[in-house]
């Protein structure tokens, strides 16, 4: 068979998401945050959400993610996207409200915000990109910098006695009721993008249903920050940051939620 | 036994180089262009042996640019 007889649009398997923008993203080459854009893209136009869905910048690499999806957005302040989303949300109850941040953005400066929207039990999605670096401002430690990582401002890597311990945002905010699905997933190999995209469209779904607070970790790479390339990166991130961050579902009380859903429509 | 033809299409100009797609492909298809670049300077991926191709679409799927199409025909 020749190029010409495969290539037409019947045989179409996959393509770039009809949300995402045609701008060029300014990412760093081999940066999560794309293929993580990428499925928030899929999962709204699947879920036929484009009108519906409003989401919230955060500061930080992923400033300009409103240039790349293609529905409603907020530039929050530094960290304050729970904040906002959830004046969003409870302004707009028939919108879908999700925040995208980073964590320098969410763990750091808007570990407060985050923690009251969770135990609010705000109806949103909160995604967040954990790559363990503040890799906007020049690779500095953030607060989920495993221990023994280099960076800028820890050059012979984190030490606990001098820098503390990393932050599991993840496992912190399981604990508080207001939270329905909290789960950590990575997007480095095609099984580990099925299982996120899965996860994402499962936390939208709860929050069309009004069934909590939605917490999307992702686990991610920063090849500028971590001064790898985009493979070693990968590597990397499987060898050290699994071992502190281990993928899969924290908490998922959103199917027992059902009755209680119903009582309060009522 | 049916066959399956794979063929994919990268959107150069987009494409970082960041080499994911060439790791992730199970064929061996994709390969970075060594001496060509595009506008922004970069090694662009290309499918360098196309007819290995089963359309499977790892690449596209851990692209982070969204520059690659993949499309698919099974020869019953």
């Amino acid at each position: 068979m020749t190029r010409e007889e495969i290539i037409r649009p019947e045989n179409k398997v996959y393509s770039r998401p009809r949300l995402i923008d045609d701008n060029y993203m300014h990412y760093c080459p081999g940066c999560s945050h794309g293929v993580a854009h990428k499925l928030v893209a899929e999962v709204i136009e699947e879920m036929g959400l484009e009108d519906k869905a409003i989401g919230i910048a955060p500061v930080g690499c992923s400033v300009f993610a409103y240039n790349y999806i293609d529905c409603d957005w907020i530039e929050a302040a530094h960290g304050r996207a729970p904040a906002l989303a959830t004046a969003a949300s409870r302004l707009n109850p028939d919108k879908v409200v999700f925040t995208y941040q980073g964590d320098g953005d969410l763990a750091a400066i808007g570990s407060a915000e985050t923690i009251h929207a969770c135990t609010r039990g705000e109806n949103i999605v909160i995604i967040m990109i954990n790559n363990g670096i503040y890799g906007m401002t020049g690779g500095q430690m953030s607060p989920c910098t495993i221990l023994g990582a280099k960076t800028a401002t820890s050059p012979y890597g984190r030490r606990a006695d001098l820098n503390g311990f990393p932050l599991k945002v993840s496992n912190m905010v399981a604990l508080l009721d207001g939270t329905c699905y909290v789960t950590r997933q990575a997007v480095h190999t095609v099984q580990a993008v099925r299982k996120a995209k899965n996860a994402l469209k499962k936390a939208f779904k709860n929050a069309i249903e009004k069934k909590g607070t939605s917490f999307i970790e992702i686990v991610g790479t920063c090849s500028s920050g971590w001064k790898l390339t985009p493979e070693k990166s990968n590597k990397w991130m499987e060898e050290n940051m699994f071992a502190n961050y281990p993928l899969g579902d924290i908490k998922d009380t959103s199917a027992g939620l059902e009755e209680k859903t119903v009582e309060v429509k009522k | 036994m049916p066959k399956i033809h794979g063929a994919v299409t990268i959107e150069k100009e987009r494409c970082k180089g960041c080499d994911l797609c060439v790791v992730a492909c199970p064929c061996d298809v994709l390969s970075l262009q060594p001496k060509e670049v595009n506008d922004r300077g970069y090694h662009f991926a290309y499918p360098a042996n196309e007819e290995a191709c089963i359309g499977c679409a790892a690449c596209a799927m851990v692209c982070p640019d969204a520059c690659i199409e993949v499309y698919r025909v099974v020869v019953k």
